[in-house]
């Protein structure tokens, strides 16, 4: 044994000092900060959990703001989940251009989200010459507002036969649909590039022999794909899940409406970002960010916990 | 024709359906980037433009801080995105290394209790560090600097995950091996370890560069002069602008995705290696 030395904590100083600074330091300082009011401000004083009952009970934009988060999760994570397992799938039987078909699944992946979602946001225009709206008034439908909808879309279905449905049931504004839309296309390739992966890590001999045991395509999938891949549908679904309670990008620019954005659209990143912003209230910024943080952290244990005793390694 | 011919054809028939849809956009970015301010208001939309106007792509460059002061064009953040995101790799790499090493190298009092507070930092989201970083820049003073843009990046989990990893697969013995040859930990880690982990380092280094290209939420909050603009953020801000035209807005954007698809092709197999190979193991 050599002796005792300094030197392997000398190699962990450099991260060490970053991630302390800037990771671990300001996770407790955002609990500290959710607990003032005016923060950096004056009459700065501490509140207590004043701003968590702000946000949660008397205005209720929390729970709005959770609302737009959960819809834009179950909007985008299951869709993009089985599009992208049906084209590895079909792009898994050994075609000839599957290197082709591959790079350009993937070309939106790594394209910056701001620049492409400008495109979508060209696309979704509201005005009569917008392509969403030519191709809607082709089809003989009225034109729609698009990204600066704020009605659910289960709420404009029911307007074609004047039925008002409660506000839970309205479901995610239009404006949130064109964000999901832009969300799907975008990782899609990075869904397809995994998929591609696990499936080649399943071994071909168990296909042979599911055939020559008279087994038809559909018992395959069920009881060869599936539960083989299913620590890659386990990753899959938690990355995106969580993924999806950080979007910001697509939804400043998409919804973007001047100095503010559509209402429909304030997923809470952007309720964090409107606290900060426009308001300059530290405080309930700090608040908004701790709860989502609580709701990932949870997120994760419960995946793990109901997900993890199904996945078979 | 046979079934298996059959299927196949279907096959390429969807997944040619699906590469059209995926493109799509990118054709209408560049078919409106080249369109005259008419064609863009044009109804229906103009598909392809009477006459291209290439002039859109210099205009973009020149105009791109309308109602600034000064000489800002696209090549200010393009300067500054290429100068902000070689830092934060060179950093990563340099810190990802030296903590990776002391992992799977090194004995030490607190190693296990060490690298399991590591991977919970991976828990932290970055949305909620936001506002306390925030003040933690405007404290150092670093508000609309390239440090506020840099130094908070410059170490991350996942890529002293992955190097650990890597470094965990070298031989014992080689390491072994150097120590009784006298060379030192500092030596085996540059001159040997490092080069062996070339690939590991590469996909670093590739998603690094790309996801520091990309980053947008921190940049627009901590830089507010036009000269330290990044090319996200000044995109965000050419379009905010009420007088910028759509057919601007899509020849800037352009200008932003070209480079990156074009290093993406040359590129492309370390990208999908990286993302397959990286991915599952997180």
């Amino acid at each position: 044994m050599r002796r005792r030395s300094w030197t392997p904590y000398l190699y962990l100083l450099p991260a060490a000092v970053i991630l302390l600074a800037f990771s671990i330091y300001p996770l407790f300082h955002a609990f500290n900060m959710s607990l003032h009011t005016d923060w950096g401000r004056p009459g700065y004083r501490f509140v207590g959990l004043g701003n968590y009952r702000h946000l949660l009970v008397e205005t209720g934009e929390f729970l709005h703001s959770l609302g737009v988060t959960v819809w834009y999760a179950v909007g985008t994570v299951p869709i993009t989940m089985i599009l992208s397992f049906l084209i590895a799938g079909l792009l898994f039987q050994k075609l000839r251009a599957l290197g082709l078909f591959r790079t350009i699944y993937f070309l939106p992946y790594v394209t910056s989200t701001v620049a492409a979602a400008m495109v979508w946001r060209w696309i979704f225009n509201p005005s009569s010459y917008g392509l969403a709206n030519t191709v809607v008034r082709w089809l003989g439908g009225e034109p729609l507002r698009w990204y600066s909808e704020s009605t659910g879309v289960f709420q404009l279905l029911a307007d074609n036969v004047d039925v008002v449905l409660p506000s839970w049931a309205a479901g995610p504004s239009l404006a949130l649909v064109c964000v999901i839309v832009f969300s799907i296309w975008h990782a899609l390739g990075f869904n397809v590039v995994i998929f591609l992966a696990g499936l080649s890590a399943i071994p071909r001999e168990m296909y042979e022999a599911a055939e020559v045991d008279g087994a038809t395509g559909i018992q395959r999938t069920r009881y060869i794909t599936l539960p083989l891949l299913s620590p890659t549908l386990f990753f899959l679904f938690i990355i995106s899940t969580i993924r999806s309670f950080q979007t910001f990008n697509q939804i400043y620019v998409i919804a973007r409406q001047g100095e503010t954005w559509t209402r429909g659209t304030e997923h809470l990143t952007m309720q964090i970002y409107r606290h900060y912003y426009t308001s300059h209230d530290l405080g309930a910024a700090t608040a908004t960010a701790v709860l989502l943080f609580l709701i990932i952290l949870g997120l994760t244990f419960l995946q793990m916990r109901m997900l993890g005793r199904r996945v078979h390694y | 024709m046979s079934k298996r011919t059959a299927r196949k054809a279907v096959s390429y028939l969807i997944l040619t359906l699906g590469v059209l849809v995926v493109a799509f956009p990118f054709f209408w970015m560049l078919t409106t980037s080249l369109q005259t301010e008419q064609e863009t208001y044009s109804s229906p939309p103009t598909v392809v433009p009477a006459s291209p106007q290439w002039r859109n792509y210099p205009d973009a460059w020149r105009n791109a801080a309308p109602g600034s002061s000064g000489e800002i064009t696209f090549a200010t953040y393009f300067r500054n995105s290429f100068f902000v995101a070689l830092c934060v790799t060179a950093g990563v790499l340099f810190t990802s290394i030296l903590a990776a090493y002391a992992f799977a190298f090194m004995e030490f009092p607190g190693k296990g209790v060490l690298f399991t507070i590591l991977l919970s930092t991976m828990m932290i989201p970055f949305e909620v560090t936001l506002v306390p970083n925030y003040s933690t820049i405007v404290a150092l003073g670093w508000y609309d600097t390239f440090p506020a843009l840099i130094v908070p990046w410059m170490a991350n989990v996942f890529s002293i995950f992955i190097l650990r990893q890597f470094f965990k697969g070298i031989p014992r013995d080689y390491y072994e091996a150097a120590q009784i040859d006298g060379c030192g930990d500092w030596r085996f880690m540059w001159q040997v370890a490092t080069p062996m982990a070339a690939p590991a380092l590469a996909t670093i280094t590739i998603f690094t560069f790309l996801a520091s290209w990309n980053a947008f939420l921190w940049p627009l909050i901590v830089t507010r002069s036009p000269e330290r603009f990044v090319v996200q953020v000044g995109l965000a801000f050419l379009t905010s602008a009420e007088s910028t035209n759509t057919n601007m807005v899509m020849a800037a954007s352009a200008i932003v995705i070209i480079p990156v698809i074009v290093l993406y092709l040359i590129l492309q197999r370390r990208f999908i290696e990286g993302v397959a190979g990286t991915g599952l193991k997180g």
